[in-house]
Order: C-alpha cells, then sequence, then structure tokens
C-alpha cells in the first residue's frame, strides 16, 4: 500500500490517468425533473383546454382593455406610493417628534390592513360618509368621486406607501453622514443634498426591493376585481361568462401577467445598472 | 478685524462639555495649526466655525459675520438651514475621510458646488474646474470616478472641490490622516502652495513637520482649552506647557 503511495506520487503526472469527478446524482435529478415536465406537459395536452382560442381571448379588445387598465393602477399606484413613501421616510427621520410619530403611526396602519379590506373600505366609503368635504372650501358626494379606479388606487397605493416609506427609509439611512457633511460644506441646501448626493446613492439600496414590490403590485391589481374594476382578471370573467370558456380566458390573463412581470424585470435590470457602483 | 474671531466658545455634547471657551482669531492670509491630543476638540471646534455644529455659547465671527447668526436692529436671528448654507458658501473644508460623491467623478465633483449651489454657467465652470484638477496635479484623472482614484487622490480632488467655491478661508481636518504614509506628501504639497498663496488656513493635523514648515502659528488645544499658542519655532521648540511637552514628547 505505502509503496504504491510513493511510486504514485513520484510518477511524472504526464502518465497518470486523470478520473473527473463523476455526478451520478445530477443525471438522476435531472431525469426526474424533465419527467416531471413532459408529465406535465403530456396532462396539458390531453386537458379538456381549446388552446387554439386562447391566442383569440389574449387580443380581445375587453382583454387589452383590461391590461391597459391593469398597467394604469399599477403605474399610478407605484408611483404615488414612491413619493408619498419619500416623504413619510423624511417624516420618519425629521427632528420634529410629532412628524415621526405620525409616520409611525401611517406605516402602522397602512401596512398592517389587508390590501383587500382597504380596498373594500375605500370604495364603500359613501356608506359613512355621503360629501367628502373640507369646510368652506368644497365639497363633492363621496359616490361620485370613490370610482372603483380611485378604490383601487387608495387601496393600493396607500398599501404600498408605508412599505415605499420602509424602503426609503433605509436606503437614506445607508448612506454616509460624510456625505451630507460634504454637501453643506460646499453651501448646498438640505433640499439640493438630498436631491443631488444622499438619494442618488439611496438609490442603489431603494431600487431592487421597489422592483420586486412593483411586481407584486402588477400582480396586486387583480383585488380590484372584486370591486368590479375592469382589470385582466374581471376582463378575463367577462369573456367568459359570455363564452364558458373560463380555463382559456384565464390562461390568456396569465400570459399578460407574465409579460408584464417579464418587462418590469428587465426594466430593473436596467435601472440597477443605472445606479451600480462605479 | 481678523478673517476669524472665536471669542468664548463653548459647547457641550449631552453632559460632557467638549469646548470650554475657546477665544481665536486669524488673520487674513494667516495659517493657524490646531494641534492636540485625540479628544480635545479639535474636530468640534473646526465644525462650529464651519456651523456643521451649533454653539452653546460663545461666537464665532467669519469675516464680520457671526456663524450661524445674522444680525438686524441691534439683535441677533438664528439661521434657518437653508440661510445657514448660503453663510458655508465662503468657507472650504477637507475632512479626513475624503467624503467625495462617490457617484460623481473627480470633474464632476469640483463642478457640483459651482453649479448647484452658485447657478453658474456650466461650461465657464468647466473650464475652472480643470483648470483646479491641474492646479492640484490631476488633470488627467478628471473623468475619474472616487473609488478609481488612490486615497491621495482623492483629497486633492476634494481639496479642488472646496477651493471651486473660491472661499475666504479653509478649513482642513486631519487631511493627511486617512492616507498611507507615502500619499501624505502630495497632499501637503498641495496645502503648502496653497498657503504660498495666500489662502487663509485652519489646519488640524498630527504633521509636526507642515505645522513647523507652512503655519503661521500653532494653536495647543488640550481638552477643549487652548493651553499654549504662538510661532511653531516657540510652541515646538520651546514648549511651556507641561501638557504641550508631553504631546510633542509623543508625536515628535
Ligand atoms: N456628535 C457627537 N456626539 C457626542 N460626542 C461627541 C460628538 N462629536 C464629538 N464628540 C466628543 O467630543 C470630544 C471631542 O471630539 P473631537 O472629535 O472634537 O476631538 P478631536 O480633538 O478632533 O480628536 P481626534 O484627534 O481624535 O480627531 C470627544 O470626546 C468626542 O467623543
Ligand atoms: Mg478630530
Amino acid at each position: 500500500m505505502a509503496s504504491d503511495l510513493r511510486t504514485a506520487e513520484e510518477a511524472p503526472s504526464s502518465e497518470l490517468v486523470v478520473v473527473p469527478l463523476r455526478h451520478p446524482w445530477r443525471w438522476v435529478s435531472g431525469a426526474v425533473i424533465l419527467l416531471v415536465i413532459a408529465g406535465l406537459g403530456w396532462a396539458m395536452s390531453g386537458a379538456a383546454i381549446q388552446w387554439e382560442d386562447v391566442p383569440g381571448f389574449f387580443t380581445h379588445p375587453v382583454m387589452l382593455e383590461g391590461l391597459l387598465n391593469t398597467i394604469v393602477l399599477a403605474v399610478a399606484a407605484q408611483g404615488g406610493a414612491i413619493l408619498l413613501g419619500v416623504v413619510i421616510a423624511l417624516m420618519r427621520l425629521s427632528a420634529n417628534p410629532v412628524a415621526r410619530w405620525f409616520a409611525v403611526g401611517y406605516i402602522w396602519l397602512f401596512r398592517g390592513l389587508p390590501v383587500l379590506l382597504q380596498i373594500l373600505i375605500w370604495f364603500n366609503l359613501a356608506l359613512v360618509f355621503q360629501n367628502i368635504s373640507i369646510p368652506m372650501l368644497f365639497s363633492v358626494p363621496t359616490n361620485v368621486v370613490m370610482t372603483a379606479f380611485v378604490a383601487a388606487l387608495l387601496g393600493l397605493g396607500l398599501n404600498e406607501s408605508a412599505y415605499m416609506a420602509e424602503i426609503v427609509r433605509a436606503g437614506l439611512s445607508s448612506v454616509d453622514s460624510g456625505q451630507t457633511e460634504a454637501a453643506k460644506s460646499i453651501g448646498m441646501t438640505p433640499f439640493t443634498t438630498l436631491r443631488r448626493v444622499v438619494l442618488p446613492q439611496a438609490m442603489r439600496v431603494i431600487i431592487p426591493p421597489t422592483g420586486n414590490n412593483f411586481i407584486n403590485m402588477i400582480k396586486g391589481t387583480s383585488m380590484a376585481s372584486v370591486i368590479a374594476f375592469l382589470e385582466l382578471i374581471h376582463a378575463a370573467n367577462n369573456i367568459s361568462s359570455r363564452n364558458l370558456e373560463i380555463m382559456e380566458t384565464l390562461f390568456a390573463a396569465a400570459a399578460w401577467y407574465l409579460v408584464m412581470v417579464s418587462l418590469a424585470s428587465i426594466g430593473q435590470h436596467y435601472l440597477e445598472r443605472a445606479y451600480g457602483p462605479r | 478685524m481678523a478673517l476669524v474671531e472665536a471669542v468664548g466658545v463653548r459647547k457641550s455634547f449631552g453632559h460632557t462639555e467638549v469646548l470650554k471657551g475657546i477665544d481665536l482669531e486669524v488673520e487674513r492670509g494667516e495659517v493657524v495649526c490646531l494641534l492636540g491630543p485625540s479628544g480635545a476638540g479639535k474636530s468640534t471646534f473646526l465644525r462650529c466655525v464651519n456651523h456643521l455644529e451649533t454653539i452653546d455659547a460663545g461666537r464665532i465671527w467669519v469675516d464680520g459675520v457671526p456663524v450661524g447668526f445674522r444680525s438686524a436692529n441691534g439683535k441677533l436671528y438664528e439661521l434657518r438651514e437653508r440661510e445657514a448654507a448660503h453663510q458655508r458658501r465662503d468657507v472650504g473644508m477637507v475632512f479626513q475621510r475624503f467624503n467625495l460623491f462617490p457617484h460623481r467623478t473627480a470633474l464632476e465633483n469640483v463642478m457640483e458646488g459651482p453649479v448647484q449651489v452658485l447657478g453658474r454657467d456650466r461650461a465657464e465652470v468647466r473650464a475652472e474646474a480643470l483648470a483646479l484638477l491641474e492646479r492640484v496635479g490631476l488633470a488627467e484623472k478628471a473623468s475619474s470616478y472616487p473609488a478609481q482614484l488612490s486615497g491621495g487622490q482623492q483629497q486633492r480632488v476634494a481639496i479642488a472641490r472646496a477651493l471651486a467655491m473660491k472661499p475666504k478661508l479653509m478649513l482642513f481636518d486631519e487631511p493627511t490622516s486617512a492616507l498611507d504614509p507615502e500619499l501624505v506628501g502630495e497632499v501637503l504639497d498641495v496645502m503648502t502652495s496653497l498657503a504660498r498663496e495666500g489662502m487663509t488656513m485652519i489646519v488640524v493635523t498630527h504633521e509636526i513637520g507642515f505645522a513647523r514648515s507652512v503655519a503661521d502659528r500653532v494653536v495647543f488645544l488640550v481638552d477643549g482649552a487652548v493651553v499654549e499658542t504662538g510661532s511653531p519655532a516657540d510652541v515646538l521648540d520651546n514648549p511651556r506647557q507641561p501638557r504641550t511637552r508631553q504631546f510633542l514628547a509623543k508625536v515628535l
């Protein structure tokens, strides 16, 4: 034994046969995964689905209207949430204790309640407040203002703004205080410091979770279907209520979600690169 | 009137008094080196001069203007942060840890103040900024990001960034303490030539050689109070106070 080892060590390496490490389990697990996929595919092809109808539903005018509404709702709710989130984050970090406590309470409330519940509350606001008014300035009937779109926008946007506030706060806190001091020392006002120095650096921390949240937002718009807002799912239901091809229309809607989420992921990738480390 | 006049400056953090009544005058064109042991309050004093800290008592005037206040009808009104920012334009500051803006190139760092704060024309500022980078020996690094520069180069960009505001006064807080020994010289050279050109400077440093050759006056600070002040030759070679002697024995 010992002499064998020695000869092996002493022999010139070129004369030795090299046996690469084998990975039998990779082959086995790979095969199992492929089998499962094939099985699913086979089940799908055998399922009672009219596949040839799906492309038609994909481009159905009602579906396209739902798609547009979904995009508008998601973008408006996320955009508003980002702006509000920045404001709440600044309040959370402010020297004013009242502002700080307000921010804490705001986040506690709007993050604490289910989005669906918030949408329903906004949509039904007319039951308890007949008019929305600021004394001596204006007054409008609640049921005129609180359309399905507005209720969904408030429900989704306010909930999201609470999350955005936390994301923005983490981003702002991640920027070294020396940066603020350097900005001050060249005479920058607090606002310019925030805009030119702190926020651009905070972006690196803010963008990845915001991208994830936006993807959630795109899917979250589906909750607006419960108040009959014509987003994708409601559009799919509208179409299938006439032809009863429920699965086919749902699959067409599903395809649109995947398209939107894929595009959002690509956009996030480029944003991350633009604000990435130099 | 001296360019900087500090009278009875006091500052506490919580219950600890860090500055215990500092009096200091700095004439126009004068270079004053602030020496003293760690925790003496040197950084805190510099930060007060630039109103990065508010003082609890006493007063600091820079070019006749009370720092952090506006005087009107015989009263002093405390400034809002926006107005304080306006005051800081005239005072440049260089930090131990450089604090360059990492998301902007060397050139953009230098241009940031004149363009964003003074609202000046970009093309004009660009030419000036390039000249400043040239002056600190970094013309060829204009388009580099801070992360691509050595510590000494970053600190020279930081000096150029402060100079771009055409300050009346430059504050240096241990500008070479974070540098590798072989990079210290290049930064001190820039500071020396700045001093020769007549810039008024307050420099916190542990570089005794620099203090000896460049400073007009050395101020020795211990526990928040000035214990000795005078020409470099007097204070560094013939210290009268035991605290000064102790400190110099350690650093020399
Ligand atoms: N923001 C702050 N909060 C609380 N204490 C502080 C703060 N800044 C400084 N101090 C304290 O004030 C004292 C003086 O600090 P300062 O930084 O001015 O000393 P220094 O002379 O610059 O020392 P060094 O040579 O170590 O830089 C120290 O005891 C420090 O702990
Ligand atoms: Mg210090």
